[in-house]
């Protein structure tokens, strides 16, 4: 691949979108973590829930500020580098992003500054309403932004407009409730609680190894490992969800992630693993499971799945169809005021399709002079890369089962035997915080890789969706990027470390009157047994 | 779905083009103090302690306060999906360097504190002056840009164009009126940091802010009155010259545009709107005595004044016009022609009018919850917590 400016585009975009992605889940899952533990310490009144609350809510903090900085990059990055996206279908994606805003990012950045500044100036309940504000007002945030996401997935509600030479919404209902758009909200914010969880699982883990905090590690555990092993649960189903919706609306996607070249007598069988060979359009050394595919992908067993090559041959008739809707179009656009009728006719009943001809600009100035070679060219770049997808998508899967083991573990110790936990696990639990965020990381690949050569499937192809910039501008923009983000990383990084080693504050007066006060209570009811009442320790 | 025909067309353009304004103003209104106390932070605060007063001022709020730059991009996507495309795109290298600031200030307020060494902290303190002091200039300046006209053209299918190269296009942007109108925003930006500071803190550090602030007010009158008299003489503006459907389709292309006149004919055509300037320089004015007079609420109320006076007075002097292009003045993007589709400007008006009650209300709230100044002592007290 050569590195035009479409290619730097691409590389900005995905590189500061990982990043973002860096901060995102721990927010999402720390954000409600915490709100529950403060739930609980209101509902209580004991100390340590409230220092618990403070702990991960510093913790949360360092990381939400990162979040919200580098959010504000991904939102101006679609007018900075993808102005002809922008405009192509700013009518449809332009309408979530405003909501989020309006709905949650307000919601969410509101109220973050008096859970932190409020202590002092709110009642208990007032503060546990702020938190629980926060959380909401995170999650509602990656709901409207995975129903922007969806939307360039699976393009429903809108059509195009010759007059304006864009895509304009006709049902804001479908867009919203765009079945990949939900799958994926609950896909990914369930991955968001997994992560925090693992990282509040891990950094407890590392405070039992270390003999110190132990109180506050060993229930920090045991909401950890029951909020994970229900996120973990609904990461792979709804995960299952995604690929179910994703077998009739992004068939080439899957059949890639898949490496499914021919398309097989239902129902088709799953490749465990294997060599993807693009160039040879077969899978080397692939272990098959019978049938698992087709009931995954169809939850049916007379369903077909489309094969790679069926749907090259399937996008090249759409080039064809895309070609006379071009055609169509810039006959309505010469006769503006007077538009012959068939002209018209002919380009809704080809509209559709429009956006394969688009893919035709790479290799000619106007489609209709494509030549037989080209369209062939053009059909060939519908497949996305295989190799890459494959592999990717079978690390993450890997990754989401082995979070429900871990979780399963940790909340079986936690729960039936006294919250004791053997060493070796503690240092599992240590050595796997990273994970979660590779999964994370490796899902939004297979999702956005998996799309192309398209912005927005079978509307847009990425191609030209990018503007017109020179080459320096993107050269100093991502010189600016990577050197400013790895300054923040590391910075970042650093007080996250210090803050773990630190330790949660320790309000020793309130400890005390806490148990003057539950010794009191003790003593007025000698009935009570005392084992259930007395702190872990 | 009839409904959307509910409100037509041009209305809702005209609402829309409205709200824009509206979101315009309500960042420069709170994100503007903590520009503006970014700004004035090494000049008014000169200790630790008096450092940690000034910033924990906005430490509760600028992250709600910076959702109106974020909210107001998208809306501008939203509503506007062209000017989103051509301004963003046009603009790429100052927009690059405004999110750079937008990026490190929230860093430095959330870090700054976290550790004891000096260094660390003057370098943070540094970067909040940068994240404020830059923005405040820099949106003045593209301002300016836009009632100068911007060099870009819309191809056939509507793919937006720039001429120049790159240095010309971000060194290109800083002409004498621009940079004009940013002394302008940045002054007023100034003002109303120190109006701020004037609210929230007490003694030396109140004192230095009001007799920055007044300057910064004298500074931005005297601005805003000379790039008056410049559009005036100096400047040509843009007019429609065919007849403008102003429910048809958005399609910039479709309209003709000349360069004719003044922009300030506006005024002449409807002279009501001279009482967008008008609340400019009366609000200066009665910002400044009451920084002098070391009047608190009414100052900041009066600054807020200024600030919606001089930003509206801009739309309303370029109206219809939103983004006019110098080298193809067909190109210019206006209130006709620039919108989303009647149904996605109706959609978003029914969010706009069920969120924006509510985020006014739980933002007054939370003001109101955090009232009351910031004090040395909370500072001393609160060492481990505050920023």
């Amino acid at each position: 691949m050569e590195f035009g400016l479409v290619e730097l585009s691409r590389l900005q975009f995905a590189m500061t979108a990982m990043y973002h992605f860096l901060f995102v889940p721990l927010t999402l899952g720390l954000s409600i973590l915490v709100a529950v533990m403060e739930t609980v310490y209101v509902m209580t009144n004991r100390p340590i829930w409230r220092q618990m609350t403070k702990f991960w809510g510093t913790l949360f903090g360092i990381n939400f500020v990162l979040g919200v900085a580098t959010g504000i990059t991904m939102e101006f990055q679609f007018g900075m580098n993808w102005s002809y996206y922008s405009h192509y279908v700013g009518d449809i994606f332009g309408a979530p992003l405003a909501i989020e805003g309006l709905m949650a990012f307000f919601l969410e950045a509101t109220f973050v500054g008096l859970f932190f500044f409020g202590w002092d100036k709110l009642s208990k309940v007032q503060h546990l309403v702020v938190a629980w504000l926060v959380a909401l007002g995170s999650n509602f945030s990656a709901l409207w932004i995975l129903i922007a996401n969806g939307w360039m997935q699976n393009p429903v509600g809108a059509e195009f407009n010759p007059d304006t030479m864009r895509m304009e919404m006709t049902s804001f209902f479908e867009v919203v409730f765009n079945e990949v758009a939900q799958a994926k909200f609950v896909h990914t914010a369930s991955a968001g609680y997994v992560t925090a969880s693992v990282f509040v699982l891990g950094v407890s883990a590392l405070y039992l190894l270390q003999d110190r905090h132990k109180d506050l590690a060993r229930r920090s555990i045991a909401v950890a490992a029951s909020f994970g092993l229900a996120s973990a649960l609904s990461v792979v189903v709804l995960g299952d969800e995604s690929g179910y919706s994703a077998s009739h609306t992004q068939k080439m996607k899957l059949a890639a992630i898949e490496a499914m070249w021919e398309t097989e007598p239902a129902p088709a069988s799953f490749t465990l693993v294997g060599i993807p060979d693009k160039e040879a359009r077969e899978t080397h050394y692939a272990i098959h499971i019978p049938w698992a595919m087709g009931l995954i992908g169809t939850r049916s067993l007379t369903e077909e799945i489309p094969g790679i090559n069926d749907l090259v041959s399937e996008a090249e008739e759409k080039i064809r169809r895309g070609i006379i809707a071009y055609d169509a179009l810039m006959t309505i656009r010469e006769n503006r005021g007077d538009v012959p009728a068939d002209a018209r006719f002919i380009f809704e009943q080809n509209a559709e399709d429009l956006g394969f001809a688009f893919l035709l600009k790479r290799y000619v100035e106007d489609p209709r002079d494509a030549t037989e070679e080209q369209i062939a060219l053009a059909a060939e770049d519908t497949i996305p890369g295989v190799f890459p997808l494959f592999w990717a998508f079978r690390i993450m899967v890997a990754l989401g089962f082995s979070f429900i083991a871990v979780m399963a573990y940790f909340f079986y110790r936690a729960s039936f035997r006294n919250m004791q936990f053997p060493r070796w696990s503690l240092y599992a639990a240590v050595a796997i915080i990273p994970t979660p965020w590779l999964a994370a990381e490796l899902g939004w690949f297979v999702a956005e890789f998996g799309r192309q050569p398209w912005t927005v499937d079978g509307v847009l192809p990425t191609a030209l969706s990018a503007s017109h910039l020179s080459i320096a501008d993107l050269l100093i923009t991502l010189a600016g990027f990577v050197i400013f983000y790895t300054v923040l990383f590391v910075i970042e990084m650093s007080l996250m470390v210090k803050y773990i080693r630190k330790g949660p504050f320790q309000d020793v007066e309130e400890t005390h009157a806490w148990q003057a006060r539950h010794e009191a209570r003790l003593r007025q009811m000698p009935d009570e047994p005392t084992a259930s009442t007395t702190p872990a320790e | 779905m009839i409904l959307f025909e509910l409100i037509d067309y041009d209305t809702l353009r005209v609402i829309w083009w409205a709200l824009l304004g509206v979101l315009l103003i309500g960042f420069a209104l709170t994100d503007g103090f903590d520009m503006g106390v970014g700004a004035l932070l090494p000049f008014v605060a000169k200790t630790d302690v008096e450092r940690r007063v000034v910033i924990n001022t906005v430490g509760p709020v600028w992250e709600g306060n910076q959702v109106w730059f974020i909210l107001g991009g998208g809306a501008i996507f939203a509503a506007w999906p062209p000017l989103y495309a051509v301004s963003f795109s046009g603009f790429y290298l100052a927009m690059f360097v405004i999110l750079a600031a937008f990026i490190v200030r929230p860093v430095a307020f959330k870090y700054r504190s976290k550790r004891d060494s000096v260094t660390w902290r003057t370098r943070w303190d540094w970067a909040l002056f940068a994240g404020g002091a830059v923005p405040a200039l820099l949106f003045g300046v593209a301002v300016g840009n836009v009632l100068l006209g911007v060099p870009f053209h819309l191809t056939e299918d509507l793919m937006p164009m720039y001429d120049g190269n790159f240095a010309v296009k971000f060194l290109g942007l800083l002409r004498p009126f621009a940079l004009l109108a940013g002394v302008v925003s940045f002054s007023m930006l100034l003002m109303h940091g120190a109006a701020w500071l004037s609210l929230k803190t007490e003694g030396e550090v109140a004192g230095r802010a009001r007799r920055i602030g007044m300057i910064a007010g004298l500074v931005a009158a005297g601005g805003y009155a000379l790039a008056g008299f410049w559009l005036a003489v100096g400047i040509d503006g843009f007019a429609l010259t065919n007849d403008v459907v102003p429910n048809g389709p958005s399609n910039p292309l479709y309209s003709e545009v000349g360069r004719e006149g003044s922009w300030l004919a506006a005024y002449a055509a409807r002279p009501w709107i001279t009482v967008a300037p008008l609340m400019g320089f009366v609000g200066i004015a009665l910002a400044m005595r009451g920084l002098q007079a070391g009047r608190e609420v009414s100052t900041l109320l009066w600054s807020k004044l200024a600030i919606t006076g001089i930003i509206s007075s801009v739309g309303l002097t370029m109206f219809p016009f939103i983004l006019p292009s110098t080298v193809d003045p067909n190109s210019s993007l206006t209130v006709w022609d620039a919108s989303s589709s009647h149904q996605t400007l109706f959609i978003m008006l029914v969010c706009a009018a069920i969120f924006m009650p509510l985020i006014l209300a739980y933002t007054a709230w939370v003001y109101k919850v955090l009232w009351g100044k910031v004090t040395e002592a909370d500072v001393t007290k609160n060492a481990d917590t505050l920023y």
